[in-house]
């Protein structure tokens, strides 16, 4: 069986005026069918350009695409559309129709798929079916948008942020519609740039920046990757003035230590040993007469793979 | 399941009568218009002339004279007075009775008011003083049902009313829909987009047919605003004027990625036909040398139409340019609209 998704060297040149943007510089990527992948990386890092690729909407400038098989513009676009469904990002259904017209309006548009009542009892919205859009709170407009994406019956369906700007309630409920489709065997495309939310949807997860991917795997190898599976975070203070002007390497020396970066509020080690680790920070300070300020512990995370990879936060460039 | 397009034309028509204000915009303006100009332009009895006379003896005669008349109401003021109120324009003539008996009137021959109020005033006087009129005259009144100001101004706010809400119903819910990612959205979704195109065209002619009714039942009961026409050639008149803008209105939306550009666009398009296709005054009155152009405007043939199969009755054979024109504007605006068109 072929894969749900090929991407090879795909390359798309945005030009905007005299000055060209490079979103996605030779991306590579391979889904296989009933996978949860998801696409993690800051704003503006070429996700939501990949997606729209996936899904036709946009061209790219040069590269291969195949989606489940079939390729955009050989004469079958229809056919391929009927097997997708997606969310886009930021797309505002008409406030003036009620939850049940809007899916019944994209239900019409495919010639095979589930009621609308059905895609409603699959995004728990039921008792929402004869409301107007615009009274809907943000988390119940997404789960519409992606009842929308689901009444197609699609084998592939694409998720393109589809938490941005939710509440933690309603992200932990879009969560667990999430996690029902994939034990019905859809393939899913999610992107995201919340690391959590990757960490916990994803089969496997490309961590994608600047047009590229950079690290590609489950989220237990991606963190495994970086040796350490604990993070040590602490800064610094010496006769009651802050230290943060030592160089990161300076602490390459404590023990089970596989990487040290400066934060902006001190410094972060991932360590493979915590209980041998922190004794022998202290130890280290002791002997240099420097003092904690602050010290916390806790696992790795896809951040700190980010971090470690990038030298940048996913967070960073939200406002781009 | 449903025909997509039987849901798409559903889902415009509700989203439609979920608005309040479109439906006063498309319904409730226009009759207020009619109303309020009906009522303005109404025709008046009669004018009645009110003027300065100089104090006098003469003056006195003068006002004691005009008083068995119905038409002049002279107003004795001293001499500074009565020239004060005429240049302040206050009286259109002042009449000064001189030491030998005659009339000498003041006033500014330039002021097309003033001068048809002197020769009211003085023919009054000089029959009410015994003057004969050497060739018998006698008047005839019109003020027929089709001949008044209201029965010419009602075919031009049906042509304004297809003008404003074909291209902002099309225009503006267009440039809306693509605002919200929707255009994009749909794409994305194995809809026909000639599906699509047709709901927003469809359901815009559709809506034409409640307001012409609405605007034509509201003329005939309140000023009994004739059909003179066949119904079918003005029916079939409106559809084509329909379809003429929202083929415009269609052209218009079709790159706008933002509602302050199409409402921009929209209005450079609107204003030169509110202004010269003879809406509230007659095309005609524009020099000839910008005749072609304001000719050629779609409103302008769409107004002269109606005003033909309403007014004068004609056929729609007779009205053939009108139709050639409006034709020519469609295919245009609708060829160069799916050429244009962005989706996202």
């Amino acid at each position: 069986m072929t894969s749900a998704i090929v991407c090879e060297n795909l390359v798309k040149t945005y030009e905007d005026g005299k000055r060209s943007v490079e979103a996605l510089r030779g991306l590579e990527l391979e889904v296989p069918r009933g996978e949860c992948f998801g696409l993690l990386g800051p704003n503006g890092a070429g996700k939501t350009t990949t997606v729209e690729i996936l899904q036709g909407l946009i061209e790219p400038t040069s590269g291969e695409v195949q989606v489940l098989g079939l390729r955009w513009g050989a004469g079958n676009d229809s056919e391929l559309r009927e097997k997708l469904g997606s969310t886009l990002q930021e797309t505002r259904l008409q406030d003036k129709l009620t939850v049940i017209e809007t899916l019944q309006l994209f239900r019409s548009f495919y010639r095979i798929g589930i009621t609308p009542q059905q895609a409603l009892h699959l995004v728990d919205l039921e008792e929402k079916s004869s409301a107007l859009v615009r009274t809907l709170s943000g988390g119940q407009k997404q789960r519409l948008a992606v009842a929308c994406g689901l009444v197609g019956k699609p084998e592939l369906l694409f998720l393109d942020e589809p938490t941005t700007g939710l509440d933690p309630t309603a992200r932990r409920r879009l969560w667990d519609v999430v996690t029902a489709l994939k034990a019905t065997g859809t393939t899913i495309l999610l992107t995201t740039h919340y690391m959590d939310e990757a960490e916990k949807l994803s089969d496997r997860v490309a961590i994608v920046d600047q047009g590229k991917i950079i690290a590609l795997g489950t989220p237990r190898q991606l963190i495994h990757q970086l040796g350490g599976e604990h993070v040590v975070e602490f800064s610094l203070q010496q006769n009651g003035q802050r230290r943060d002007d030592l160089p990161p390497d300076h602490f390459t020396r404590v023990a089970t230590v596989h990487s040290a970066t400066r934060e902006p509020d001190g410094y972060l080690l991932t360590v493979a040993e915590p209980h041998l680790a922190i004794p022998s920070l202290l130890q280290q300070l002791a002997a240099e007469q420097l003092e904690l300020a602050s010290l916390t512990t806790r696992h790795v995370n896809l951040e700190d793979v980010f971090i470690t990879l990038t030298g940048k936060r996913l967070t960073e460039e939200e406002d781009n | 399941m449903s025909h997509p397009l039987y849901q798409l034309i559903r889902c415009r028509i509700k989203t439609f009568f979920r608005e309040p204000e479109a439906i006063f915009w498309t319904y409730g303006f226009p009759l207020i218009m009619v109303f309020g100009l009906g009522i303005a332009f109404r025709n008046k009895p009669a004018e009645i002339i009110t003027f300065d006379v100089v104090q006098s003896s003469g003056g006195q005669r003068v006002a004691e004279m005009a008083k068995n008349q119905s038409i002049i109401v002279p107003h004795l003021r001293s001499v500074e007075e009565a020239n004060e109120r005429l240049r302040k324009n206050k009286t259109p003539v002042v009449l000064e009775v001189l030491a030998d008996g005659s009339y000498c009137y003041h006033f500014d021959p330039a002021n097309p008011d003033a001068l048809r109020a002197k020769l009211l005033i003085d023919d009054t006087l000089q029959r009410a003083a015994g003057r004969r009129d050497t060739v018998p005259t006698s008047i005839q009144q019109v003020t027929a049902p089709g001949s008044r100001y209201v029965d010419w101004l009602v075919p031009g706010l049906i042509g304004m009313n297809l003008m404003g809400s074909g291209m902002w119903g099309i225009g503006f819910n267009l440039v809306d829909m693509r605002v919200r990612n929707l255009l994009k959205r749909l794409l994305a979704t194995p809809m026909k987009r000639s599906h699509f195109l047709a709901s927003m065209i469809g359901t815009r002619v559709m809506f034409f047919a409640p307001e012409l009714t609405v605007l034509l039942m509201f003329a005939w009961l309140l000023f009994g605003v004739p059909i003179r026409g066949s119904l079918f050639s003005l029916i079939l008149m409106t559809f084509l004027g329909a379809v003429t803008f929202a083929g415009l209105g269609l052209l218009t939306a079709c790159r706008a990625k933002r509602i302050e550009t199409v409402s921009g666009l929209m209005n450079l398009i609107m204003l030169p036909m509110w202004l010269m296709s003879g809406i509230f005054f007659s095309a005609e009155r524009f020099p000839d040398f910008i005749q072609p152009f304001v000719q050629a405007l779609p409103l302008t043939q769409i107004n002269n139409a109606l005003r033909a199969i309403m007014l004068d009755g004609a056929t729609l054979a007779s009205q053939w340019l009108a139709i050639l024109i409006l034709v020519g504007w469609s295919v245009l605006s609708f060829t160069l609209a799916l050429r244009w068109f962005r989706w996202n």
